[in-house]
């Protein structure tokens, strides 16, 4: 059976980004470690406390040689722009999420709205990942 | 007997032990999201969740802490900070009276973090990859 383990999102300071996804979102460190055989490459992942089988992983858009730097300026170019993916996230209460989230000090793009499908919300990263929050109407939950 | 389910506020402050452990929360705060005054808190959360509040709070932290030390290498004072907790000392204490030892030896009968973090090969790949280093043959040839 294949399942989804970790996915990765580029960040433009992992310690910017540690602190908004744990202090802010309320996710769990799942592993944080630094290796000097890999030039002090940090394995940062976090997830939600009630997920533990599946984590985010925070990865810092590396220098030369591990990627050039036009390409790095790429990447952030595309993630300044909101174009460099979105993570989906759900909750039983959007309307409490947003608050608590808000008072916490998130952005939110788009304020809880009726769409189709439930109830959906927006907020960026501080690098300027998109995120949705959305409360899933019962009957489109797949399966 | 039939289950009777704890009142709504309690549970409200159960789920901030359980999603706030890291900032400095204490009994008070709990009691406060409760709208009860802390005595009479304290005696409503043990007879709802067969434990004190302060018990319940602690343990979430040490939970956390052990996790980190674990699966991160972080040090013992960060991780103490990190799950909420502001003196080293007591942390240690708590700790070692939860787990039956110290937080670095209950670290060290772990494989290190950096085994089970389980950075993937095309990480490895790229990032173990050395510089290029130019030898003396490729400038003779670099005229060509």
């Amino acid at each position: 059976m294949i399942r989804i383990a970790n996915s990765q999102l580029w960040v433009h300071d992992q310690d910017e980004a540690l602190a908004f996804y744990t202090e802010k979102l309320g996710m769990e460190v799942r592993s944080d470690v630094t290796l000097p055989e890999m030039g002090g490459f940090r394995w940062l992942t976090v997830g939600p406390a009630g997920q533990p089988d599946f984590s985010i992983v925070l990865m810092a858009i590396p220098g030369a040689p591990v990627m050039d730097a036009d390409t790095g300026q790429e990447v952030r170019d595309l993630m300044s722009k909101g174009f460099a993916g979105t993570v989906f996230l759900t909750t039983d209460d959007v309307h409490a999420s947003y608050e608590e989230l808000k008072a916490r000090g998130v952005e939110f793009t788009e304020e809880p709205e009726e769409r189709p499908y439930g109830i959906d919300s927006g907020f960026r990263d501080p690098s300027g990942n998109s995120f949705r929050l959305t409360q899933v109407n019962e009957a489109v939950v797949p399966g | 007997m039939a289950h009777v389910p704890p009142p709504r506020h309690l549970l409200r402050a159960k789920d901030l032990a359980d999603a706030r452990y890291f900032e400095p929360l204490d009994v008070d705060d709990l009691a406060r999201a409760a709208g009860l005054s802390r005595a009479h808190f304290s005696r409503e959360f043990r007879g709802a969740f067969g434990e004190s509040p302060h018990s319940y709070l602690l343990t979430r932290r040490m939970e956390r802490a052990a996790a980190l030390l674990r699966t991160t290498d972080r040090s013992v004072a960060d991780i103490c900070f990190s799950v909420g907790l502001q003196s080293v000392g007591s942390f240690t204490t708590s700790f070692t009276r939860t787990f039956g030892s110290s937080p670095t030896v209950y670290r060290a009968t772990f494989p290190p973090a950096e085994h089970q973090a389980r950075v993937p090969a095309c990480v490895v790949r790229f990032y173990g990859r050395p510089q290029h280093r130019t030898f003396r043959e490729d400038s003779a040839r670099a005229p060509d």
